[in-house]
């Protein structure tokens, strides 16, 4: 297994008023998987993409990531995890717009104080992969909603990361441009065999993953359209449910 | 990477950029134009004070004159006898300054040989006084004699009660001519130190008891004297070798003769009325003067740094404004302008949380995105210093071709206490009491010492503003990054 949760919570003050975003999830993601994380606004989809790509820590409970506790680990320790490990896609995108496609596919390089010359080159290949090649020069002002998703995704896999997460990849994109972007992940996801963990509340795009887990008030619950059985979906091997409510 | 995207950060939001550095430059320029104003007026002190009291001079010693010891100078324009009546007459008369002791000549030795004293040189100032007129003819009587009165012009002569008959009184012309005496061997020090030639020679060291005279180009002119003329003095002919002139406002005499020469004339022989020291060093001047008093107890000691303390006028005022106003002006601008800059800064990464965020998302560590908030803050910082000296400069520009000129004003620090003494008259008086009045143009120069304070001023305030604003940075999550768009 490549991520193993157990019981993990995430509590916030807001306002004197304590938030429990995860209230005691168990979860178990084979290295390799599509997994879907679906529920409404509020459940907890964001905060536990935050706990598994490394950018918090978990208020209780245990979060092994290839066997360690991402709870004990230092700020240093999950930045370096997140530059190494873990590439991520977002809803809006989030290029830096005074940047062009190739120069914002090589701030993910920045940390690997790769040579210059050599972080052009795999930034280079990256847009190639996504189908960019000819759009390199231009800044996010310049390219349509999908050509920059395509751009975040390039700047996700430069480093080849074992984990990919994507919140909302699709939310700012019309139906035939998301219908481009997931085809585009799932295409790379066969390929390269990463582990692909996307948010997203568009029933059509976790339908496309292997697996999808349902979150209600910060729990793991069962999707509500769902008759109890692991939904299947056209691509990829299922594994052995691991949900436990 | 990172000069990339400090250029493109910074071009995408040029506006902001240009204001902060705006800001800088603001309070960088102030800082310029009133530390240049202030520099202008010092400047302007100092050429007053080198005016008044002589270049190279850092102390002066004289000794006021005991009331009991001044007396009255009577020119005795009675007619000795009845033949004389209505007959022209011409009597002269050398006097010292007035309110001024003689100093034995001995004591400057004695100050020579005092720690820190690096040149010591003494002179004699005093007045020959010009009566000229015609005997009073009585007719049956005589007329009582008669004191001068005024410095020039005519008097009638004073009468008192006549024995006998009336008197008939003629006009009386009354002159008075400045004449110092100076140690022709060391012109550096003393009343021609700050004297430039215009036509002839200056003493040389061979001319100590030569009948040789400097004469000032504004009594040459008056006079119509040039080089070669002769000028007598309470009946001893002078011959013109020079004539000199000397700063706006300095306490300058007619004429200037050899030391020797004005100690037999004035009938002092070894004695002198002004001494004139220079010390080893500006660090010296104090412990010095302390000495001399310690010499000379009854002596008046003054340094340059006393009379700059007398000085009144617009020039004084200007130097309150420039020391007082002037500094916590552009003190509070400077605080403004890093104020500003800070909060433009600190603004300007708020507004990029969302880029900073993904940015940790994507393994940036902390000190590489303050260090990339820091780089866009000391360019704007090196435009806000080439934009404040620019202004600065052409501020202190203005200030020096618009401001008016100032006057600074000294009273004559040989002023008697308790007025003049009984017996002196009113021409001794106007001279005991006559005060110093220079008029300077001010500048306001800029030197590099100021360009480089400056620069670095602007510069600090930008890494003020960048720490600031990279502290902020700093706190951002990198879970920031994946906020909802609303």
């Amino acid at each position: 297994m490549l991520y193993e949760l157990t019981g993990v919570t995430k509590r916030y003050t807001q306002r004197r008023k304590v938030i429990n975003a995860l209230d005691g999830v168990d979860l178990r993601i084979a290295e390799g998987e599509f997994l879907a994380v679906q529920g409404s606004t509020g459940s907890g989809k964001t905060t536990l993409l935050q706990m598994l790509g490394a950018m918090d820590r978990p208020s209780g409970g245990t979060l092994l990531y290839a066997g360690r506790d991402l709870a004990k680990l230092g700020e240093g320790d999950l930045g370096e995890l997140r530059s190494h490990s873990f590439g991520f896609i977002f809803q809006a995108f989030n290029l830096i717009p005074t940047l062009t496609a190739q120069e914002n596919v090589e701030t993910a390089l920045v940390p690997w104080h790769v040579h210059t010359g050599e972080r052009r080159r795999r930034a280079a290949e990256a847009l190639d992969g996504v189908g960019l090649a000819d759009r390199a020069r231009h800044i996010p002002s310049e390219l349509s909603g999908g050509e920059q998703q395509r751009v975040a995704i390039a700047r996700a896999l430069v480093r080849e990361p074992k984990v990919i997460f994507a919140d909302e990849p699709t939310g700012n994109l019309d139906e035939r441009t998301r219908d481009d972007i997931i085809g585009l992940l799932e295409q790379l996801w066969r390929e390269r065999g990463q582990t692909l963990i996307v948010v997203s509340h568009d029933t059509w795009v976790a339908s496309r993953a292997s697996r999808r887990i349902w979150l209600d008030s910060g729990r793991v619950e069962t999707p509500p359209e769902d008759d109890g059985s692991i939904a299947e979906t056209a691509s990829g091997p299922v594994p052995e449910p691991a949900l436990r409510v | 990477m990172f000069f990339t995207y400090v250029y493109r950060e910074l071009r995408r939001r040029h506006r902001q950029a240009l204001l902060t550095a705006l800001g800088l430059a603001v309070g960088v320029a102030l800082v310029v134009a009133v530390t240049a104003y202030a520099s202008g007026v010092s400047n302007a002190q100092d050429e007053v004070l080198q005016s008044l009291y002589g270049v190279g001079t850092d102390i002066t010693v004289s000794q006021q004159q005991k009331m009991d010891q001044a007396g009255s100078q009577r020119f005795g324009m009675q007619p000795p006898d009845q033949a004389k009546q209505g007959k022209k007459f011409n009597r002269s008369a050398v006097m010292t300054s007035p309110g001024q002791q003689s100093i034995s000549a001995k004591k400057l030795a004695k100050i020579a040989a005092l720690d820190g004293v690096d040149a010591v040189t003494g002179s004699i100032s005093m007045t020959v006084m010009n009566v000229q007129g015609k005997f009073a003819q009585v007719k049956g009587g005589s007329a009582a004699s008669a004191s001068s009165s005024g410095s020039s012009g005519s008097a009638q002569p004073a009468s008192g009660p006549s024995t006998q008959g009336q008197t008939q009184m003629s006009p009386i012309d009354v002159s008075s001519l400045s004449v110092s005496g100076v140690d022709v061997s060391d012109l550096k020090l003393g009343p021609l130190s700050a004297a430039q030639i215009t036509s002839g020679r200056s003493f040389a060291s061979t001319d100590a008891k030569a009948k040789v005279a400097l004469v000032t180009r504004a009594y040459a002119k008056q006079n119509s004297l040039s080089v070669g003329d002769t000028k007598k003095i309470s009946g001893t002919k002078f011959k013109i070798v020079g004539i000199v002139v000397l700063p706006s406002g300095s306490t300058s005499s007619d004429l200037y003769i050899s030391l020797a020469r004005a100690q037999k004339l004035s009938d002092n022989a070894g004695k002198v009325n002004q001494i004139y020291v220079r010390a080893v060093s500006a660090d010296n001047i104090a412990a010095v003067k302390k000495e001399i008093k310690l010499t000379m107890p009854k002596a008046t000691v003054t340094t340059s740094e006393d009379l700059a303390s007398q000085v009144s006028g617009s020039l004084s005022s200007a130097s309150s404004l420039a020391d007082r106003l002037g500094k916590w002006l552009a003190i509070a601008a400077l605080v403004a302008s890093f104020a500003v800059a800070s909060l433009l800064t600190v603004s300007a990464v708020s507004r990029r949380v969302r880029e900073f965020g993904t940015l940790k998302a994507l393994g940036w560590k902390s000190r590489r995105i303050v260090g990339q908030v820091l780089g866009e803050s000391m360019v704007q910082g090196i435009i806000g210093a080439v934009l404040g000296v620019a202004l600065g400069v052409a501020g202190a520009r203005l200030i020096a071709a618009f401001s008016p000129d100032l006057k600074a004003t000294l009273g004559n620090t040989t002023r008697m206490p308790g007025g003049a003494p009984p017996g002196v008259s009113g021409a001794m008086k106007a001279l005991a009491g006559a005060a110093q009045t220079v008029t300077v143009h001010l500048t306001a120069p800029v030197s590099l010492q100021l360009v480089g304070i400056a620069v670095a001023l602007a510069l600090a305030g930008a890494l003020v503003a960048g720490a600031l604003g990279g502290w902020r940075a700093s706190r951002l999550r990198p879970a920031d990054a994946l906020r909802r768009v609303d």
